[in-house]
């Protein structure tokens, strides 16, 4: 039994490893913890007093480097964004759906920053604005806020079951970046962007069933975004 | 200490994922329904060329829609194609009505109110004669 104001908290976790088994299998630890500990704490607990073969990704376990989007419960989320008190005695933990699974809870990321890379992430303005910065309104500035807010974690991305079943689509999360430029009043390569986004990989795979929006810890409203970023294509109203 | 040595069990599957409750479910009837519908049609194209063979044989195969097991598929078919096409104006008020990706969850259950509605008075016309 757990101590005084612990809790005891069963972690499933789904394990891979090529060199040991060429098939992932489950793997149960149970550890005590304080309620409010978050499930990255745990998992922190399982590696370092349990298994240390157990892999996974995190950096500044804060819930702004994006590194540790899990598939909790079955729903993706930061590990270092989930309390143990609200998954409690019994928690499921996968790796994000959709793309190569290296090793644990380690997936291969290249293909969803592949994704990120083609719809030209980055601000584009040939005309030079002198010796003064590119103004901007707040109204303008506000246009885009929302999709500002990106830490790449890649939760949306692989929510999404288009992304599961279609390796060309792009996903969500370069269609959020995307969306960051081509309502941005200062850039000038939104005709290029809504370009690549028209073609097959791009926009229109989109079915719109909302899995992006609710798995974003960052609650940018991302079928939203994307909705925006259809019609720009539809009406060319970059 | 209530740390516990670890325990091993396979199993093959993840769990399903818990997605957007109205969102992903209705995606996945839609494309349920789509098939249902896509493979009436399949036979439909081919009752309706029996007709090559003369009205006799465009009968015969016509009278299997009197059988009540097809009656109640063409119950079925009837609540495959109304989902859809409501899903489908759905879809498209998500798609272009700016506001619309707010208010989905409502625009969801308000389908799936007019689906019910209407599948209610489909059903006090076709049931019966299922169960005749």
């Amino acid at each position: 039994m757990a101590g005084p104001g612990m809790v005891d908290l069963t972690l499933r976790i789904r394990r891979f490893n090529p060199d040991v088994r060429p098939d992932p299998w489950w793997e149960e630890h149970t550890i005590e913890a304080e309620p409010n500990d978050r499930l990255l704490d745990a998992l922190h607990r399982v590696k370092w007093y349990q298994d240390g073969t157990l892999s996974l990704r995190r950096s500044c376990a804060h819930g702004i480097c994006g590194s540790d989007a899990m598939l909790i419960n079955g729903r993706n989320a930061l590990a270092c964004k989930v309390l143990v008190k609200d998954v409690a005695p019994r928690v499921t933990v996968e790796p994000i759906r959709g793309l190569p699974v290296l090793k644990d809870l380690i997936v291969d990321m290249e293909p969803f920053f592949a994704g990120y890379r083609s719809i030209l992430p980055f601000l584009v303005n040939e005309s030079d604005p002198g010796d003064r910065e590119r103004r901007q309104s707040p109204e303008e500035r506000a246009r885009f806020d929302d999709t500002t807010k990106c830490i790449l974690c890649a939760a949306c991305t692989t929510s999404c079951p288009i992304f599961w079943g279609d390796g060309e689509y792009v996903g969500p999360a370069a269609i959020v970046n995307a969306h960051r430029f081509v309502f941005d009043s200062r850039d000038q390569a939104g005709k290029e962007r809504l370009a690549i986004l028209a073609e097959k990989s791009g926009v229109f795979r989109c079915r719109t069933t909302f899995n992006c929006t609710e798995a974003c810890p960052r609650g940018i409203k991302v079928t939203q975004a994307i909705q925006e970023v259809k019609r720009a294509v539809l009406f060319n109203r970059a | 200490m209530a740390d516990r040595q670890t325990r091993r069990r396979d199993e093959g599957y993840g769990r399903l994922y818990r997605g957007s409750r109205e969102g992903q479910w209705s995606w996945v009837l839609h494309r349920v329904t789509g098939v249902v519908v896509i493979l009436f049609l399949f036979a439909h194209v081919l009752d309706t060329a029996v007709v090559g063979w003369g009205p006799a044989a465009y009968d015969r195969v016509v009278s299997i829609y009197k059988n009540p097991v097809v009656q109640f598929l063409e119950w079925i078919l009837v609540a495959a194609v109304l989902y859809h096409a409501f899903n489908g104006v759905r879809i498209m008020i998500v798609d272009f009505w700016p506001r619309a990706a707010r208010r989905h969850r409502e625009l969801s259950y308000g389908t799936i109110g007019v689906f019910v509605a209407v599948m209610i008075w489909v059903s006090i016309v076709m049931l019966p004669r299922v169960f005749r």
